[in-house]
């Protein structure tokens, strides 16, 4: 029972990861259905400016934190003023592949610029560990499950209470309509696309004690979350979460109770079978489409 | 400027428009007949390559360019066509036998694939597909009575007809060579009959097709099953031509690769498929090439213009350190994809489109002709 409960206590805290790396995806898809393959390879980028500020520039692991989230709102900008905007509009199927090739240019990019040792950034609060009773979880997990669960109910809030959040909304509706409204639709895909960086860059420096810093580590770990934010309905933000909880509490218990194998095909067993029984996920909506 | 008068219906389905046609392409497949004898065996092995992913680029083809349906998952169908070569080979059967059955397994499995698709669009389509692959990848290494897991399988030389074809022979190069006139000329013919017409009517508006009385499901699911086959059949060829696969030569990078050839080419023709072969199996020599020559090229360069000796080996160092850093060939794959998007969206085959249209009309060409149509964006859930 208590290797039950210590392996369903560390599956939350990897479903945690998952689902802020997945809450980057909705964030995007929610306000221009573009799915960006690449938010994995941001949060890498994000461990990568982290590790410069931090250990190379030797700044207050904080204050390195909020300059890197800085610095990755304004590479999210770039990357949308130079890549996305000027196919915005046109089949999805570009856009996909766009953010494919950028995943490749950054993982690339980041090898050639860092090198490909495994990176270390020693955050104040990575040694101690929390025991609840006879469950142990480290500091630096508890942390990505804090900062996990503030994220999503911040950001569910802005989309659902804000007058800019209704406006992403309306963007992602209808652009035109939007347009006509009077909403800035530039401006608001640029922010959005600001603020998933920002967000992966959040997920790449609270991930760098536990996963280190790698050029691949994005990869993976962003294929993980695409189950998740699946499950969790492609729109819906604290469909994120749940979903990463799920694809996560899965996968580790998967690793513990099945044969070897299981643990990594687990999450696209699910994944597929959600396709084929609900594909709008746990908390999406799906209409009709009228001609 | 060629007119094409047309007098009959018939006329719209020809294979060839035009007489002119016939001396292109005859000169083409002349080229082809004589190349292996003149050019080196490394060349030709890239040939054999540029066929084999020309044979996949039509299967992509036939899915996502005329039937509209996405996949980031055809390495998982060369994997399991390479693998049923692999396994029935060393039971003993003969090519004759397994080129086929590799062909129909896949084929079936592509048709199950299929069926999630009915229910499926843009995204959740390709998500499905590239869970599909990872899912084949594992099954691949962990089925070890039937795969050898990673270890990998031995794959040894054709016997075809009684006759054992190695694979760097000349042999090999027509057998593949064959293999992929026989796939395109299949694909043309399907693609002007009824099965093909409703393809495209389903690539141009499902709700359009539907309402014309076409079978969504059916013809969905046949595009699937078809593209798997051939992919399948292009998977044998990829086993005999590596003589040894394990699982993880099927990743996901390889379906990527796929899909930057129909990209590269231009989804629309099957044109598009063979010039984004070409391309695709020649970034690998570039890339050597890049790092061989080109530093010493710039030096000597640098050296002409007047740059001191010290200066041009400077320069000769740094371009040799920057073309031979570790992952060079994700950044240019990933240059390639955004640069063609961007820039060339119709492709390497629209491209030649344009020029050719550019001469044929010549002081009146329009660039406005290939100006693409760009709408706004619509919510895809409502669909």
């Amino acid at each position: 029972m208590l290797d039950f409960l210590q392996q369903l206590v560390s599956g939350l805290a990897l479903g945690c990861i998952y689902g802020l790396i997945a809450l980057g995806f909705v964030l995007i898809y929610k306000a221009t259905e573009v799915i960006n393959f690449a938010q994995g390879d941001l949060m890498m980028l994000g461990g990568f400016v982290a590790y410069t500020y931090i250990t190379i520039l030797g700044l207050n692991y904080w204050l390195g934190f909020l300059f890197a989230v800085l610095t990755m709102g304004l590479i999210g900008m770039t990357i949308e003023r130079f890549v996305v905007r000027p196919i915005l509009g046109y089949p999805l199927f570009s856009i996909i592949m766009v953010t494919i090739g950028l995943g490749f240019l950054l993982r690339s990019l980041a090898g050639m610029i860092w090198g490909t040792d495994d990176l270390k950034i020693e955050a104040p609060f990575s040694e101690g560990v929390l025991r609840i009773g006879d469950l142990v979880l480290a500091y630096d997990k508890l942390s990505v499950i804090v900062v996990t669960v503030i994220l999503i109910a911040v950001l569910y809030l802005f989309f659902n209470r804000t007058r800019l959040g209704t406006a992403m909304r309306a963007t992602s509706e209808n652009m035109l309509a939007a347009y006509y409204m009077g909403i800035p639709v530039k401006r608001v895909v640029s922010l959005v696309w600001a603020i998933s960086a920002m967000v992966a860059g959040v997920a790449g420096v609270l991930l760098a004690p536990i996963t280190f810093v790698h050029s691949n580590v994005g990869l993976a770990l962003g294929l993980k979350a695409f189950p998740a934010a699946v499950l969790g309905g492609f729109g819906s933000i604290p469909g994120a979460l749940v979903g990463g909880l799920i694809i996560g509490v899965v996968e580790t218990l998967a690793g513990f109770y099945l044969p070897q194998g299981w643990k990594d095909v687990a999450p696209y067993i699910i994944l597929l079978l959600v396709l084929l029984l609900r594909p709008e996920g746990l908390f999406g909506a799906l209409g009709r489409k009228k001609v | 400027m060629r007119f094409i008068f047309k007098t009959d219906y018939e006329q719209d389905i020809k294979l060839f428009q035009h007489g002119g046609a016939w001396w292109s392409y005859g000169l083409l497949f002349a080229v082809l007949a004589v190349a292996p004898y003149l050019i080196g065996s490394y060349l030709q092995s890239q040939l054999v390559f540029v066929f084999i992913y020309a044979i996949v680029g039509v299967a992509l083809m036939i899915l996502v360019g005329f039937t509209g349906q996405g996949s980031i998952g055809h390495a998982a169908f060369l994997a399991i066509g390479a693998y049923t070569a692999a396994f029935l080979q060393a039971r003993g059967y003969p090519f004759e036998v397994y080129f086929p059955a590799a062909g129909i397994l896949t084929g079936v499995v592509g048709a199950i694939v299929g069926i999630p698709a009915l229910r499926l669009h843009g995204i959740y389509l390709l998500i499905a597909t590239i869970s599909f692959a990872f899912i084949v990848e594992e099954v691949l290494a962990r089925w070890e009575s039937v795969t050898h897991g990673n270890e990998g399988m031995r794959v040894r030389a054709v016997e075809f007809f009684g006759q054992t074809v190695s694979r760097d022979s000349n042999s090999f190069y027509f057998l593949c060579l064959g293999i992929l006139v026989l796939v395109i000329i299949g694909t043309l013919n399907l693609m002007r009959s009824p099965t093909g017409r409703a393809f495209i009517a389903i690539r141009d508006s499902e709700t359009a097709a539907k309402s014309m009385g076409i079978d969504l499901a059916k013809y969905k699911v046949r595009s699937f099953a078809i593209s798997a086959a051939i992919t399948g059949l292009a998977g044998t060829l990829y086993a005999h031509k590596m003589s040894f696969i394990s699982p993880e030569m099927f990743t996901l990078l390889l379906s990527i690769e796929f899909i930057m050839v129909i990209i590269i080419g231009g989804a629309f023709g099957l044109h598009g498929a063979i010039l984004g072969a070409i391309f695709i199996v020649m970034v690998d020599p570039l890339i050597t090439m890049l790092k061989d020559d080109l530093p010493g090229m710039v030096a000597s360069l640098s050296r002409g213009f007047g740059v001191g000796e010290e200066g041009a080996r400077a320069v000769q160092d740094r371009l040799y350190a920057i073309f031979s850093a570790p992952g060079l060939k994700g950044a240019i794959y990933g240059l390639i994809i955004i640069m063609f998007v961007l820039f060339e969206p119709m492709g390497l085959y629209g491209r030649w489109l344009k020029i050719k249209l550019y001469f044929q009309l010549f002081p009146l060409y329009k660039k406005a002709t290939f100006r693409r149509q760009k709408t706004y964006v619509k919510s895809e859930r409502n669909r």
